[in-house]
């Protein structure tokens, strides 16, 4: 009975939930560690059924609690968040294994099974904001992720220190983002009376043009952008990155922000709509500049950085831009590069943070000088590290390449191939700095002597698994390009009851 | 706080009316003001008070971390047991109906069980809070002021 197919959309987010508080009685971390992976590959398992039943435009809806919507909660899929599903299940599916030994050497014992506690919060936290239809359900689950997210991000502290004032900045940044976005919802709520986005949307459509629906439009925007790191309000992220634990710089470069980006689509194309006043031009005159500084602004500062980890989150910041940028031209082309951009984004990134969790797993250090002739040291880590990096510059037969094709392709749909150009022109920022490290890794002298001390194989089958994917993906596009283009076709039609 | 007679005493008449306050604002939940998060702050504020008079090592001799970590757990599995037995019983997630033969049983019971899940996890939470801020060494003595 509980297999029951109708259940499947409840038990992506509660299978987690309910493991979360176990782990807190395992005690041992080896076993919460044990219990932990089982969910997740539970949940991504779950995630590829729901996905290829909404593949051709169905739409699954569930009413919790046998309430039905607009007054209960409804979770709500279609193949926008069934896409997005996919990347939170199967990164965290791809993390754990791999997380098991670098757990083991960041964290101290007594730390082990609340760390996988707050994994799994996180984990189902970041599935039940895309999977809700519900805007103050989607706050919750975004309280659950982003507060475990700030217990793992101080969990660095056991190695660095500077993790808790980290933690502490996205603790007020991420604070303030989520009292915007649930002022935003309420003010929603005041003029709507609802709280199910699908009744949102409708009933605004009767609303008109109130100067509330725009201030609440606003807080909603400004709220969101504060969450996935929009250019000028990314302080948080870098600090955040650097100093988290390996694993979870891994899972969160992959995941989190592409939670908040989605959330960002469903609230300016499902429940506001492109007829809404403000949509348009909030895209044209907000987030294409934006968009377009955070592409450079990002990349130039990750050229300049002496920590591998910190380069990497300025990177991260530049390609939120190219998200940014694909929704900023608001046709289908645009949307479904984002789309692609975001499932592509999710493996370059898993696979470069997941090379660096090694390096730091062997070197305790990521800083580019300890780089020093780790091609010869750890072969397969920075083999890894390379194709990661190749992918993040855009090279054919990589992810990246699709992202950028389809990003070029949706700037020369709408005329505008200045931007084109300098989608290609911040691609030659990312060759410098993968360079950098190319450069040291393989043309300088190891510093210890040639002496091999590769990651172990619970490590590397993960990573390049994910390697694997990239590549994969990069060369039969299919899968990815006909989910997204479905997705962005569905966030454009607006509402369908 | 051994000299302090007054608050001692006090205190000893006043926690066993906080406790039942606290029992009553949980179970009578349902049907006046009240509920599982109001009535776990009230029974926590108890034993801070507790604590607060009679010493943290006496309280934690009470509660011990263990037990805490265990009721902080335990709460949140008793609410998400019935979720899933609401499942296995054949109906959607947290759909009290089917608990019972009866819906409007089974909703009471469903409700009940979930608020006092509630109940134990907010207090064993709010204890643990006091606890670890407490236990912190101070960063200033008390004669350096």
């Amino acid at each position: 009975m509980i297999f029951q197919f109708a259940q499947l959309p409840v038990l992506e987010v509660v299978l987690p939930l309910i493991a979360a508080p176990l782990c807190v009685l395992l005690r041992r971390g080896n076993w919460a560690w044990l219990l932990a992976m089982a969910v997740c590959w539970a949940s991504f398992i779950i995630a590829i059924i729901l996905l290829t039943s909404v593949d051709e435009g169905q739409i699954i809806s569930y009413a919790l609690g046998g309430w039905a919507p607009p007054l209960g909660i409804e979770y709500r899929i279609d193949a926008v968040n069934g896409l997005v599903l996919l990347i939170i299940s199967g990164i965290g599916a791809l993390v754990l294994p791999y997380a098991r030994t670098s757990v083991a050497e960041e964290i101290p014992e007594q730390h082990r099974s609340l760390f996988y506690t707050c994994f799994l919060l996180c984990f189902s936290g970041l599935l039940g904001v895309t999977i809700t239809g519900d805007a103050f359900n989607l706050f919750v689950f975004l309280e659950i992720s982003s507060l475990s997210t700030y217990i793992m991000v101080a969990m660095g502290a056991a190695r660095d220190r500077r993790a808790l004032s980290a933690s502490y900045t996205y603790l007020i940044m991420g604070t303030v983002g989520a009292t915007f976005f649930v002022i935003g919802v309420g003010l929603i709520y005041a003029v709507t009376g609802s709280l199910n986005m699908v009744d949102i949307a409708q009933r605004l459509e009767t609303v008109g043009d109130l100067r509330t629906v725009r201030v609440a439009y606003g807080f909603l925007v400004v709220g969101i952008g504060l969450k996935l790191a929009m250019f000028p309000m990314h302080l948080w992220l870098p600090n955040a990155y650097t100093y988290a634990p390996s694993v979870v710089t891994a899972f969160l470069a992959s995941t989190a922000t592409k939670v908040a980006v989605y959330a960002l689509l469903r609230f300016m194309f499902t429940v506001f709509g492109l007829s809404f006043s403000l949509t348009i031009e909030t895209l044209t005159f907000l987030f294409l500049p934006l968009a377009l500084i955070a592409m450079f602004a990002g990349s130039t500062v990750a050229i300049f950085q002496v920590n591998m980890k910190r380069m990497l989150a300025y990177s991260s910041v530049a390609q939120i831009g190219y998200m940014l940028l694909g929704v900023s031209f608001a046709n289908v082309t645009g949307l479904t590069a984002t789309l692609i951009h975001l499932f592509n984004h999710a493996l370059m990134k898993g696979a470069l943070f997941m090379a660096l969790g090694c390096v730091m797993l062997r070197l305790g250090d990521v800083s580019i000088k300890s780089m020093r002739g780790l091609g010869k040291r750890m072969p397969w880590t920075m083999a890894a590290f390379v194709a990661g990096g190749l992918s993040l510059i855009g090279v054919p037969l990589t992810v990246g390449f699709i992202s950028k094709w389809y990003l070029i392709e949706a700037a020369l749909e709408r005329g505008w191939w200045p931007v084109a150009i300098l989608v290609v022109a911040s691609s030659l920022l990312a060759v410098i700095y993968v360079w950098r490290v190319v450069e040291v890794a393989y043309f300088r002298e190891p510093e210890g002597g040639p002496r091999r001390c590769e990651a172990p194989l619970s490590m590397l089958v993960p990573l390049w698994t994910l390697v694997a994917a990239n590549l994969y993906f990069g060369i039969d596009a299919e899968f990815t390009a006909s989910v997204a283009q479905l997705a962005a076709s569905e966030l454009l039609a607006g509402v369908m009851p | 706080m051994k000299h302090h007679l007054v608050l001692r005493v006090v205190t000893k008449v006043l926690i066993p009316p906080i406790l039942l306050f606290a029992l009553y604002v949980q179970f009578h939940g349902d049907f006046g003001p009240g509920g599982g998060f109001q009535a776990g702050v009230i029974f926590a504020a108890a034993f801070i008070l507790y604590a607060l008079v009679f010493g943290l090592e006496t309280a934690r001799r009470v509660v011990p971390q263990g037990t805490l970590r265990a009721l902080v757990a335990g709460g949140l599995l008793l609410y998400a047991t019935v979720g899933v037995v609401s499942m296995l019983l054949g109906d959607n997630f947290l759909n009290y109906s089917v608990l019972r033969p009866d819906a409007t049983a089974g909703q009471h019971l469903g409700i009940l069980v979930i608020e006092l899940g509630v109940g134990i996890t907010v207090a064993a939470v709010m204890i643990a809070i006091f606890f670890s801020f407490a236990g912190r060494p101070p960063t200033i003595k008390d004669e350096d002021w």
